[in-house]
């Protein structure tokens, strides 16, 4: 595999073909048959319900009615691209998606500082950073919910601005707003995590280079450490921000949707499961699928990495 | 390079092992029953009454089978999902499952209800049942369910609050006379109107109670005809509204439930509430409070004047699944586990009304109730108005729920908004 480390540009496939020895070409052979139970295992248990959900897609169908399922080819997918409520929960989950990724990426990066720089105590400094990610997310959505609770929580109690009585739950703002200090705080120490892996790749020589010409801290960090690292942080960005798009435990733990604050993934689940509308659903599903691959494609535009590139380094 | 792999391999395999000893002993569970020759028969309940069922689930287990009770989550919808992903899977080990009414005409729809039939519906539903309890185990002229105990709203008041009013309690009270009457006198009227299936139940108590109904011919389904831009709609928007804008609506109005009006009722200070609710309440106080005998109850209020309110009906029934493999037995232990004796404990243990008019006559009833409180119950329910019975009742009802809420906000083009809403929704031209 070492050659295509040295390979640079984007047609280093080609030229691979051509220079490829027998001996790697039987290697490449051995690798494809050893891939290959994986691959039909992935098929049967991704793609079946994929293929299937397109499939209920085009019937309107109730789980209730089973005798009444009729086809209606698009209708399903017109209804819900026409409908409102359906642009009014894409607008919410984007602007969840942005707030939240943005604060974990600020936050998660001084974490992996911390930990990158530590010197003493350093597992333990490690360790505590990390465990919020270890706590499941349903938990940490009760907890949230208690601790912003006007009855038994403490936030009302410590922040001396608001009266505490207040309810967070009441109003569209401050229940986005304890939906997304739930999430930035189970989900930032994973984006540390991969911040930091990219930060350790940032060379000390280059960073020694800078300080004899004179850079400040604020310009090394810049000029040196971000440009470094930008695939690391295209990588952390592209993972959160998928995640959070398809946001759902939080919101059905903490308001179950109420004063507006549903996500794509919580209307989809409450016409499949609560409504039992299984046509509608799965056009929902598979809308809410092909928003997460433009998510996916516009953030690679974005940042201009090449993924295999960023692969090598990481 | 090999030391951490190692350990994360070894770490995974004990990950590996607990999951297959998690595995064994389920399935060694679910075996158990089998070990002893008789069959199981699993009985799916809500949380209500836990302790009466559990005696009950084994005072009607026999030589053949043993009743085993199955929990249930709290909340409706969770309940109603979890059985209906069981069903739709056809599972077999769902043999009796107690319903809340407005889910049995969606599951009696799929198929997912074993009907009774000949001598057992005739047992089931007989003359002592009471007709708005009877109603709610129909669907397609069977016999679907077992009415297993009824539960209705009645007014409940603070006998002081009302005679400061000038209400007379001899007559039916409006809910114009009970606004007006708790706005003028400092006291509060408790609703359920948050975003949830009880708002529903009042909105429809009220339109009934005009004469009207939500839906016509809803046994069509999808093309049942949406009836609630009408007079009776109106007479609905107008007393929420008249509600929300007076004084003597609650503070939590728009996120009120059941259990939120019931601490003014007797407050530290001012002179309590009109509170339309369930029969717990009673039973809720009794004992609990010192001012108890200044508990007044009446009927629901009407809508109109002059026209008898009829009064929302809940409760449980009794389901047997389609898929069960002991189909026979569980029917035979429907029958059981909702005869009037088993009903009579429900209520004198649980509080929970009886569906069976007998039942109310019974001496342990009457030592457990006041007469007339009984009586009131009883005529509640023969003469309640069930909420629409459809197949597609939770679309309904969300469709509802989201125009009408929240309650401030209802004016007179809310029936009209929330009828070509839901219109739309049934039609499958919109989301909800």
């Amino acid at each position: 595999m070492t050659s295509t480390v040295v390979a640079p540009d984007s047609k280093k496939d080609r030229r691979k073909t051509a220079q490829m020895s027998d001996r790697s070409k039987a290697e490449e052979r051995l690798g494809q048959k050893l891939v290959l139970p994986a691959i039909a295992l992935m098929l049967l248990v991704t793609a079946f319900p994929m293929l299937r959900a397109i499939y209920l897609s085009v019937f309107n169908y109730s789980l209730t009615a089973p005798d009444d399922r009729e086809f209606v080819g698009a209708q399903n997918y017109i209804t819900a691209l026409t409908d409102p409520l359906f642009w009014e929960t894409t607008l919410n989950t984007v602007f969840i998606m942005v707030v939240t990724v943005a604060v974990e990426l600020v936050i998660g990066f001084i974490f992996a500082m911390v930990m990158h720089r530590v010197i003493f105590a350093r597992g333990v400094i490690r360790t505590s950073i990390l465990i919020p990610y270890g706590i499941i997310t349903v938990v940490s959505g009760f907890a949230w919910q208690f601790a912003f609770s006007n009855s038994n929580g403490f936030v009302n109690e410590w922040l001396p601005f608001l009266d505490n009585s207040f309810n967070w739950f009441g109003e569209y703002g401050s229940a986005i707003a304890a939906i997304m200090v739930s999430e930035i705080w189970k989900t930032t120490p994973f984006m540390s995590l991969l911040l930091l892996a990219g930060l350790a790749q940032v060379s000390e020589d280059m960073l020694e280079a800078a300080k004899v010409d004179g850079a400040t801290w604020w310009q090394r960090l810049w000029k040196v450490v971000l440009p470094n690292m930008r695939s690391a942080i295209m990588v952390a960005v592209l993972f959160r921000a998928l995640d959070a798009y398809r946001i759902f435990d939080n919101i059905f733990v903490m308001t179950a949707g109420a004063q507006g604050t549903e996500s794509v993934s919580f209307l989809t689940y409450r016409q499949v499961i609560e409504q039992f509308q299984l046509g509608i659903g799965s056009a929902l599903s598979v809308l809410l699928f092909l928003s997460v691959l433009v998510i996916a494609g516009l953030i690679v535009k974005i940042f201009r990495v090449d993924l295999a590139a960023a692969r090598q380094e990481g | 390079m090999g030391s951490p792999m190692r350990s994360g391999s070894r770490r995974r395999r004990t990950g590996v092992a607990v999951a297959a000893l998690a595995l064994c002993s389920s399935m060694l569970a679910a075996c158990s029953g089998d070990d002893s020759g008789k069959a199981t028969l699993n009985w799916y309940i809500n949380p209500d009454g836990q302790e009466t069922l559990n005696k009950l689930a084994d005072d009607c287990s026999t030589d053949d089978y043993d009743i085993e009770i199955q929990l249930l989550p709290a909340s409706a919808t969770d309940q109603r999902t979890q059985l209906a992903r069981r069903l739709a899977a056809e599972d077999s080990s769902t043999d009796l499952m107690s319903l809340d009414p407005v889910f049995v005409p969606e599951f009696a729809n799929a198929g997912w209800l074993a009907p009774f039939e000949g001598d057992l519906a005739d047992e089931v539903v007989d003359d002592d049942v009471l007709e708005g309890a009877a109603d709610t185990v129909m669907w397609e002229d069977e016999v679907v369910a077992a009415p297993q105990w009824a539960n209705t709203q009645v007014l409940w008041y603070r006998k002081s609050l009302a005679e400061a009013a000038g209400l007379d309690p001899e007559q039916p009270w409006t809910w114009d006379q009970v606004i007006e009457a708790a706005a003028e006198n400092g006291g509060t009227v408790g609703v359920q109107a948050n975003r949830y299936e009880a708002y529903v139940v009042w909105i429809n108590a009220m339109i009934m109670g005009a004469g009207g109904q939500m839906l016509e011919d809803t046994e069509a389904g999808r093309d049942a005809k949406v009836t609630i831009d009408t007079e009776a709609g109106a007479e609905a928007a107008r007393i929420i509204a008249k509600l929300a804008d007076s004084p003597a609506a609650q503070a939590d109005l728009t996120v009120s439930n059941e259990g939120t009006s019931l601490g003014q009722m007797f407050p530290e200070e001012g002179p309590g509430e009109f509170m339309v609710n369930w029969t717990f309440v009673y039973k809720n106080y009794e004992g609990q409070v010192d001012q108890f005998d200044d508990l007044g109850w009446a009927r629901y209020p009407a809508t109109v004047e002059g026209e008898e309110s009829r009064p929302p009906i809940g409760g449980i029934d009794i389901g047997v699944g389609a898929y069960s493999e002991n189909l026979e037995w569980a029917q035979q232990a429907a029958v059981c586990v909702t005869s009037p004796e088993a009903q009579s404990q429900l209520a004198v243990n649980e509080g929970l009304m009886p569906s069976r008019g007998s039942v109310y006559d019974s001496d342990e009833l009457k030592e457990a109730y006041p007469a007339d409180l009984l009586e009131l119950f009883r005529n509640s329910i023969d003469g309640g108005g069930p909420r629409p019975k459809s197949a597609f009742y939770s679309q309904i009802s969300s469709a509802v729920q989201s125009v009408w809420h929240s309650p401030d906000s209802v004016s007179e083009d809310t029936p009209g908004r929330s009828e070509s809403f839901l219109n739309d929704v049934l039609d499958g031209k919109r989301l909800l």
